[in-house]
């Protein structure tokens, strides 16, 4: 009987023959992530009783969550990692690179076969390039550190077959948006998602990794798009590393396969409390927004900002309505400067931030005041996310983004564009 | 055994309702986190809850962010255990790894209203409550020794210190 990626990789990486799902395993990964939590590690580390981390080379460290600091505390806090990074020897990269999950692709830090944790709960977007990537806790990155392992419970595995041709400004965010919606917010819950299909097939990396990025609020483990032509050109370009990819047997066993034909699939937008309460756009069109955020690890790619400023189209941001655009990276930032596009957001009216999580987490640079509404392109709404509990959060691709910041509500980006021509 | 009054809540309790972000990277002590436990579903709760009160929630509990201090705070505000029809994975990982005990009993869920006595017998894998009793199967061996031990760093420095 064949085998899922998951049960593939796992067995690998834990030196055994063969796994079966449910088996607890102790699997020794190839990188370790962390970012502005490596100071609350490095005191649960301390506390372990060792002093050096075991295998430094497999570390990296990224400041990304309240940068640059909003506070003096904040502050103390970047400091006591610089510090610890550099008596460590791990590999950083301090405030301004970008998002974690961004830069660690970008970085060409991990790909095909390589199996990553990381102390962030959008740790499994690394799938987009064929890594087995999952979130994990402080104390187990301590753990991590001190050993160079850790055990984990190898899931079972649904696969995901996405076929269509995706109507105009209908983006892999709303795909993922209307599967989570379908499935519920724990819909993959502990399991292993493997996105496949012809859909999925034709999709670029950045694409792969909004999908890959959002698995984690339906509860998957991790999520894997099997890396071919297009993952291969993205790394060749990056790293001189050379990957051995993992791809699941042909027989393999999954616990259940979900076919989405999304050809005739309208933008999607999540509302507020709960990323699986997911509608047509054409549902919710016409509430009112005071902020709208185009970013985060989710959607703060180059391709995401050139879609927005598309929508956009040169019209300037609604009255009483504040635009954020957070580039998810220094690369996205300049490339976006090179194109233009960074000009025209902030002649239109748009706020353009540094590289980050921005509001994203509700901690800095943009929270939302009670009886606000925000639409925003980040992974989650729940309440509180952006700032005060009694705001309301919505979600949706980058084209919805632009189209709520130009008319001050929700739209359909499409209208907008109709309109245009 | 744990024995305690139940808090009880629904389904997909995220963590930015159970420690919000906007405290999640201010440094902060297990003690000082307990007072924000729960703080944007149940503003009470820090305040009122007791050594052994039990979380009772459905579906999904501690959806969301990777932030263990979602299992700390409760740890620290002397929560006996959760217990839920289901778990968020990384969730269910940070509160073993945090000595907090764990459970996923869907019968005892539909069962228990908020303010019941409830009692765990975690040597014998029962809940008792109001005379009934709900079996929960036995922890796998790795995590008892971890909950035994007081979370996953206690764990780990004696294991170490044994190794050498």
């Amino acid at each position: 009987m064949g085998k899922t990626f998951a049960e593939k990789i796992l067995a690998q990486k834990a030196g055994l023959a063969a796994v079966e799902p449910g088996q607890i395993v102790t699997v020794k990964p190839d990188l370790g992530m962390s970012h502005d939590n490596t100071a609350a590690i490095a005191k649960l580390f301390a506390k372990i009783g060792r002093k050096r981390v075991k295998e430094p080379e497999k570390l990296v460290v990224i400041l990304d969550h309240v940068v640059p600091a909003a506070s003096v505390d904040y502050a103390q806090n970047h400091k006591e990692i610089r510090e610890f990074v550099r008596e460590q020897g791990i590999r950083f990269y301090d405030v301004g690179r970008g998002v974690c999950h961004q830069v660690v692709v970008e970085e060409g830090l991990v790909g095909p076969g390589d199996l990553a944790l990381g102390a962030d709960s959008h740790t499994p977007t690394y799938g987009a390039v064929g890594a087995f990537s999952a979130g994990i806790g402080r104390s187990e990155m301590a753990a991590v550190w001190a050993t160079g392992e850790l055990w984990l419970k190898v899931p079972t595995t649904l696969r995901i077959e996405l076929d269509g041709a995706l109507p105009e400004l209908v983006t892999a965010k709303d795909v993922i948006l209307h599967v989570i919606g379908k499935l519920g917010a724990d819909g993959a819950l502990y399991r292993s998602v493997e996105f496949a299909g012809p859909l999925a097939e034709r999709m670029t990396v950045s694409d792969r990794m909004v999908i890959a990025n959002m698995a984690a609020e339906m509860g998957a483990k991790n999520a894997f798009f099997a890396p071919d032509e297009t993952t291969l050109n993205y790394l060749a370009a990056r790293t001189d590393r050379t990957f051995t990819p993992v791809l699941p047997d042909p027989d393999a066993r999954y616990e259940q396969t979900i076919r989405f034909a999304v050809g005739g699939l309208e933008p999607q937008v999540a509302c507020p409390p709960d990323v699986d309460h997911v509608v047509p756009v054409s549902e919710i069109a016409g509430k009112r927004v005071d902020q709208v955020v185009v970013g985060t690890c989710t959607n703060g790619r180059i391709e995401d900002l050139r879609l927005a400023a598309e929508v956009m189209a040169g019209h300037p941001v609604a009255d009483g309505v504040r635009m954020l655009i957070v580039p998810a990276s220094r690369e996205v930032w300049l490339r976006a400067a090179e194109e233009g596009l960074l000009g025209l957001f902030a002649e239109a009216g748009a706020l353009v931030l540094n590289p980050g999580c921005g509001p994203c987490l509700g901690a800095h640079e943009g929270v939302l005041a009670p009886g606000e509404a925000c639409l925003a392109t980040s992974n989650r709404n729940f309440r509180g996310r952006m700032g005060s509990p009694d705001a309301e959060l919505y979600l949706g691709s980058p084209a919805v983004a632009a189209a709520a910041a130009v008319t001050g509500k929700i739209t359909d980006p499409r209208r907008l564009v109709e309109e245009e021509r | 055994m744990i024995v305690g009054r139940a808090w009880k809540y629904g389904d997909n309790v995220n963590t930015d309702v159970i420690f919000p972000g906007r405290y999640t990277y201010a440094r902060m002590e297990p003690e000082e986190m307990a007072k924000h436990a729960l703080e944007d579903l149940d503003p009470s709760f820090a305040r009122e809850v007791r050594p052994g009160d039990v979380i009772v929630a459905g579906r999904n509990f501690g959806c969301g962010s990777s932030r263990e201090q979602a299992a700390t705070c409760l740890a620290a505000a002397g929560v006996g255990a959760v217990v839920a029809k289901g778990f968020a994975r990384i969730f269910f990982r940070n509160a073993i790894n945090s000595g907090l005990l764990v459970l996923e009993i869907p019968d005892a869920v539909d069962a228990i209203q908020s303010g019941d006595r409830v009692e765990i017998d975690t040597e014998n894998g029962v809940l008792i409550h109001a005379g009934k009793r709900h079996p929960f199967p036995p922890l796998p061996d790795v995590v008892r020794q971890i909950l035994a031990a007081g979370g996953l760093i206690p764990y780990l420095r004696d294991r170490l210190a044994k190794e050498g």
